[in-house]
């Protein structure tokens, strides 16, 4: 079996891959050297999805069905009709039952069925809560807000939930027609006009054997659903930040769940230059600090939103990739990690496909 | 009416077969693109923005001057597209 890992960069698309248990090569860049925000690999349709944005030539979804050897792009579609509302990149992309989902900035999701070869806008989540303002760019944080992902049902090809960027998540049961707002039970330290929204999730991610297990990490806190995230309860007690980007459950236990803290504030990287990624067995009541083959001196490691992934594996794999261009695997559910790329440019996302 | 178009190193890699000089018949940058558009699909895409405006950091001259879409082309004209100095 082949593993590829991959990774978007800020210089374009990278495949790490090994054969077996066998050493890590790397290929690549890819996508010209374009700023690479998502890349996602689609195992029912065999296919590299990588969402991208040119400082030259905008926003794009960029497409290989040969494992990175050859590539396509297209942002036929990928557009707002209403003047003056600016698609400026697409920041996430998911497959899930036959079709890719993008994530846009400013808000909205986009479908594609028939490959990424064109894409349709599904909505914009209007008459949402927080909709009214979040277009404004007076209301924009530095970078504006938009989709960061969405998480679809296993099953029901119609019922998936939506990131809106410091908003919080929605949910709709009928693909995208209405939506509901799930961020009851969460915490924000900041003055809320209405409590239904204006929560920073940073990501969202479902238990592959129990999709009413939900984890969340946020601006402010680990958090947990056991009821499909209508209601959440904050597990971040144990942890030495409630601050952090990323977050990976476990394929085969509900109750296990992988975060990488990092100090809030300007810095954003792991705390006094230690770096761990932290794990709880027990649905987040415990945690455990994993860094054996980690950096432990003078390393200040970012990790970004989708920078960290696990595969499916019996004894599952994971793998993170920093902002500073390592990435790092362990082959034993995080409790040992080994570097296997050194030197890539800065990274925003990583993701792993098991092939053959 | 004939003019030539000098286009963008970036630009070649997207697009099997496509030159960096070429010529072809147009009256505006706008005609020109269109013509690019019907040869290579998705090229106004990576030129322009819904409108269809050039984006931020395409510019055009038209023998030597800033241009827009909707910039008339005399005969002969050269037309260069830049990707602006960006990035880092």
């Amino acid at each position: 079996m082949r593993t590829i890992v991959l990774v978007g960069t800020r210089k374009g698309c990278f495949v790490l891959e090994r054969e077996g248990d066998g050493g890590w090569t790397t290929r690549g860049p890819y996508c010209e050297g374009w700023p690479v925000f998502h890349a996602i690999w689609d195992a029912e349709g065999g296919t590299i999805f990588a969402a991208a944005a040119s400082q030259w030539h905008g926003a794009s979804v960029w497409r290989s069905s040969d494992l990175g050897e050859t590539w396509a792009q297209s942002s036929e579609g990928l557009a707002y009709e209403e003047d003056g509302l600016k698609l400026s990149k697409i920041s996430g992309l998911t497959a899930a039952h036959g079709r890719v989902f993008a994530g846009a900035e400013n808000p909205g999701v986009f479908a594609s069925e028939d490959g990424g070869e064109t894409w349709s806008l599904v909505t914009r989540l209007e008459g949402q809560p927080g909709s009214d303002k979040w277009n404004d760019p007076a209301n924009q944080p530095p970078g504006n807000l938009g989709v960061p992902a969405i998480l679809p049902h296993p099953t029901d090809p119609e019922h998936w939930w939506a990131i809106v960027q410091g908003v919080g998540i929605f949910e709709t049961t009928d693909g995208g027609g209405s939506f509901t707002p799930r961020n009851e039970g969460l915490r924000a330290d900041w003055p809320l006009e209405d409590p239904r929204v204006g929560y920073c999730v940073h990501k969202l991610v479902m238990s592959p054997v129990d999709e009413t297990r939900l984890y969340q990490q946020n601006h402010v806190g680990m958090h947990r659903s056991d009821d499909g995230g209508q209601s959440w309860t904050e597990i971040t007690e144990g942890l030495p930040t409630e601050f952090g980007f990323p977050a990976a459950a476990h394929p085969h236990d509900r109750d296990t769940f992988y975060v990488i803290p990092v100090d809030p504030g300007h810095g954003r990287t792991m705390p006094e230059g230690r770096a761990a990624v932290w794990r709880t067995r027990d649905a987040g009541s415990t945690w455990e600090r994993h860094d054996e083959g980690l950096p432990q001196r003078d390393a200040y490691l970012g990790v970004l939103r989708e920078g960290l992934a696990i595969d499916t594996r019996d004894t599952p794999g994971l793998y993170f990739g920093t902002s500073t261009g390592q990435v790092f695997a362990s082959d034993d559910e995080g409790e040992s990690w080994a570097e296997i790329a050194s030197y890539l440019p800065g990274i925003r996302s990583v993701e792993v496909g098991l092939v053959g | 009416m004939s003019v030539e178009i000098r286009l963008p190193a970036t630009l070649p890699p997207l697009f099997p077969g496509l030159p960096r000089r070429l010529v072809l018949d147009a009256a505006t940058v706008g005609e020109a693109l269109d013509e690019l558009e019907e040869r290579w699909p998705g090229i106004r895409d990576r030129l322009c923005e819904p409108g269809p405006v050039l984006r931020r950091h395409i510019h055009v001259y038209v023998n030597g001057e800033r241009g827009a879409v909707e910039t008339p082309l005399p005969a002969e004209a050269r037309v260069d597209v830049i990707a602006a100095i960006s990035g880092g």
